[in-house]
C-alpha cells in the first residue's frame, strides 16, 4: 500500500513504507516501541516476499489491534491463546506462514501452557514476544515480566517476589523444549539493537518457511506510559534494568537454523 | 452401506471424518475418549489432521484456528471439558466462524463422575460463554441418530457460520447398537474455502477473524446483526420427533435417552389405556416452543423427565405457558430413569388432571 513518491531519476528509492503495513496511524503510545518492532517484521515480510501467503495472529493487551496495521490475512485470538489458535491455522495450511504477536501478559501469564506446549510440538510458527514487564492496554499492573520492587498499579510498594513470584524468563524455558528450533531475547532501544532484532525476525520467518521448527524473537521493549517516564528515560531504564533480569543471547539455535542461507 | 454394531463414541467420530472432517482437535476425557481414539488412528490414515492439545482451553482454540480457515472442524469433550471450553464458544460465536463440538455428558457439578447426564442443558443452550450467543444444540437418542446428526451439524454450521453443539450424554457415547454410517464424502479443496476464510491474502484485500468490535454503536451493531441470524434459526431449524401424540391426553417431554426411555415409557402406558404421547425435542436450541404450545392447548397435563435437576423443563414450562400443569421426574448424579419410576408420575399426573 506504499504511496506513489516521484523519485529524480538521478535517485535511488531506498527506504519507503512496507508493503506488509497498511498506511494508518497506530494508537501507540509515543516513546512506545511496538510500531518499531511491527515495521520490522512488515519489513521481513516483504523481503521474503511472503505478504500474501502469511497469516498473522494478534493477541489481547496493546497489539490487539495489530491486525489494523498489517496487511496480512489476520485472525484476533482469545487472551493468552494466540499459539493454540495459530496452531490449528498452520495445521490447516501447511505451506502458509503464520506469525503471532504477544506481550508479556498475554503469553507468559495467561497463555503460558499455550506458548510451551507450541514450542515443545515444534510447531512451525514463528512468535514476536514483546516483553516491557508490565501489562499497558489494562492500565499498568504487574506483568509476569515485572521486575522486583518495581511499582505498578497492582503492586503499588514495588513487586514483593516473596508474594508474587519471580520475573519470569521465557525464552530460557522456551529454549529447553525440545521442539524450539531459534529462541532469542533481543531488545529494540537503541540503533544497533535494532538492527539486530531485525536480523534475528527475519531468522525467525526463515525457521518457519525451512520448516525446521518454533523459532520466538523476545524483544524487550519499553512502556514509558504506564512506568511513568518520558521516552528517552524510559529506553535507558529498560536497557540498564530489564537486561539485568533478561539477559539477551541467542539461547537456542539448532545447526540447521545456524545454516540458513541468508535471502536478503 | 450396511448396518454394523458400533459404539456411539467411535461412530459419531468416524460419522465426522465422512462428513469430510478436515481437522480434529482434542483433549482425553470419559465418556467420549474413544472418539479422539479412533480419530487419532483415523485422521492419520486419510491425511489429515488429528491434535491432541495440551488441554480442552487449547483444543477449542486451535478449532478456532482452523474454522477461521473456513475447513471442517470439531472437538469433542465432556461437561468439565466443555467448561474450559467455554472461552473458545463464545470467540467463535462472536466471530461466525462454524465449528461443531460433542459433548458427551457426565454427572456434575466439579468432577462429578463419569456416569451418563443432562444436567449440562442450561450450560449448552443458553450460557455456552460470555456474552449474547445461542449456539445451535442437537440431541440425539441412538447411535445412529448422533450418526446423522453429526452431518447435519455441519451443515448447519457452514450455512448459518455458527457453532454447534451435539448434546449427548454417557449412555449415547457408550452403548453399542446396530447403526450404519454415511458414505465417505471428499474434503472440500482448498480453493474452495469460503470467501471471508483466512489462507493468505494473495490478489485480494486481507481477511480478518474477529470478535472485537470497539465502540458501544458497532457492537450493537454486529449484536443485532448475530440476533437476525439466531432468529433466522429459530424459524427454520427446529427439529422434534412425536410419538403417539394425535390422541395424546397427557404429553410426555424428554430427550437423549431419557427420550428413548420415554418411548417405552408411551407403550407401557398406552397397554394399561392411558393416551399417552410424546414429544422428544431433537434440537435443544432451537426449542420447539410453537409445537408445545399447540400440544399445551389440547394436553391435560406435560411430564417432563430428564437426568437433571429439571433444566429442560424452565423452557417447556415457559413454552406450554400454563395451559396445562408441568409435573417433572428427574434424577441425577448419573441415575438413568427407570420406565416404571416415570410411569408412576404418569400415573400421579393422570389423577391430579382427571
Amino acid at each position: 500500500m506504499s504511496v506513489a513518491v516521484n523519485i529524480p531519476e538521478n535517485m535511488d528509492l531506498i527506504y519507503k513504507y512496507p508493503d506488509a503495513l497498511t498506511e494508518v496511524s497506530t494508537h501507540y503510545c509515543p516513546g512506545c516501541v511496538h510500531g518499531i518492532v511491527h515495521r520490522m517484521v512488515g519489513e521481513v515480510i516483504d523481503e521474503l516476499g511472503i505478504r500474501g501467503q502469511t497469516i498473522g495472529v494478534a493477541p489481547v493487551g496493546c497489539a490487539v489491534l495489530a491486525y489494523k496495521y498489517f496487511d496480512v490475512d489476520f485472525v484476533e485470538a482469545a487472551h493468552g491463546r494466540a499459539l493454540a489458535m495459530a496452531t490449528g491455522i498452520k495445521r490447516v495450511n501447511p505451506d502458509k506462514v503464520v506469525f503471532t504477536y504477544q506481550g508479556d501478559g498475554d503469553l507468559a501469564a495467561i497463555g503460558t501452557a499455550e506458548t510451551v506446549h507450541a514450542a515443545n510440538r515444534g510447531e512451525f510458527l514463528t512468535t514476536i514476544f514483546i516483553n516491557n514487564a508490565i501489562y499497558g492496554m489494562t492500565g499498568g499492573q504487574m506483568a509476569p515480566t515485572t521486575l522486583p520492587g518495581m511499582v505498578t498499579t497492582s503492586s503499588p510498594t514495588g513487586r514483593d517476589c516473596a508474594v508474587a513470584g519471580y520475573p519470569i524468563q521465557m525464552s530460557e524455558i522456551l529454549a529447553q523444549t525440545a521442539g524450539a528450533a531459534y529462541v532469542t531475547r533481543e531488545m529494540a532501544l537503541d540503533m544497533p539493537s535494532i538492527v539486530k532484532t531485525k536480523k534475528a525476525i527475519k531468522r525467525a520467518f526463515q525457521c518457519q518457511i525451512a520448516g525446521l521448527g518454533f523459532a520466538c524473537v523476545e524483544v524487550l521493549a519499553t512502556c514509558p506510559t504506564n512506568w511513568n517516564q518520558d521516552p528517552w528515560a524510559s529506553l535507558e531504564w529498560a536497557k540498564e534494568s530489564m537486561t539485568e533480569h533478561f539477559p539477551l543471547g541467542t539461547f537456542k539455535m539448532t545447526d540447521a537454523v545456524k545454516a540458513l542461507k541468508w535471502r536478503d | 452401506m450396511a448396518k454394523e454394531l458400533l459404539k456411539g463414541n467411535v461412530a459419531f467420530a468416524e460419522a465426522a471424518l465422512r462428513n469430510g472432517l478436515e481437522a480434529y482437535f482434542g483433549y482425553p476425557i470419559t465418556p467420549q475418549s474413544e472418539a479422539l481414539e479412533h480419530l487419532s488412528g483415523r485422521m492419520i490414515e486419510e491425511g489429515r489432521v488429528f491434535l491432541q492439545a495440551e488441554s480442552e482451553v487449547a483444543a477449542i482454540n486451535m478449532v478456532y484456528g482452523a474454522a477461521s480457515s473456513g475447513v471442517r472442524t470439531m472437538t469433542s469433550t465432556s461437561g468439565p471439558g466443555l467448561a474450559l471450553m467455554a472461552e473458545g464458544l463464545s470467540y467463535i460465536a462472536g466471530s461466525e466462524v462454524p465449528a461443531v463440538v460433542v459433548n458427551i455428558m457426565r454427572g456434575g457439578p466439579g468432577l462429578g463422575n463419569i456416569q451418563p447426564s443432562q444436567a449440562d442443558y442450561f450450560f449448552m443452550t443458553k450460557t455456552a460463554g460470555h456474552g449474547d450467543f445461542h449456539p445451535i444444540v442437537l440431541a440425539p437418542s441412538s447411535v445412529q441418530e448422533i450418526i446423522d446428526m453429526v452431518g447435519l451439524a455441519f451443515d448447519l454450521a457452514d450455512k448459518y457460520r455458527t457453532l454447534v453443539l451435539i448434546a449427548g450424554d454417557g449412555s449415547i457415547g457408550q452403548m453399542m447398537e446396530s447403526a450404519e454410517l454415511p458414505p465417505m464424502q471428499p474434503l472440500r479443496p482448498e480453493p474452495d474455502r469460503p470467501d471471508w476464510a483466512i489462507v493468505g491474502a494473495e490478489g485480494r484485500a486481507p481477511n480478518l477473524i474477529t470478535s472485537l468490535y470497539l465502540g458501544a454503536q458497532n457492537l450493537e451493531a454486529v449484536n443485532l446483526r448475530l440476533q437476525a441470524k439466531l432468529q433466522e434459526i429459530r424459524e427454520n431449524e427446529v427439529r422434534y420427533q412425536e410419538y403417539e401424540v394425535e390422541d395424546a391426553e397427557l404429553l410426555l417431554v424428554a430427550y437423549g435417552t431419557v427420550g428413548r426411555i420415554c418411548t417405552t415409557v408411551v407403550r407401557e402406558a398406552r397397554k394399561a389405556g392411558k393416551k399417552v404421547g410424546l414429544l422428544r425435542p431433537q434440537t435443544l436450541w432451537p426449542f420447539p416452543d410453537a409445537r408445545l404450545a399447540e400440544l399445551g392447548a389440547r394436553v391435560r397435563g406435560v411430564l417432563v423427565a430428564e437426568m437433571s435437576a429439571g433444566q429442560m423443563l424452565e423452557d417447556v414450562e415457559r413454552a406450554i405457558a400454563r395451559q396445562a400443569p408441568v409435573r417433572f421426574h428427574g434424577r441425577m448424579g448419573g441415575v438413568v430413569p427407570m420406565v416404571d419410576e416415570i410411569l408412576a408420575d404418569l400415573d400421579k399426573l393422570d389423577e391430579e388432571t382427571r
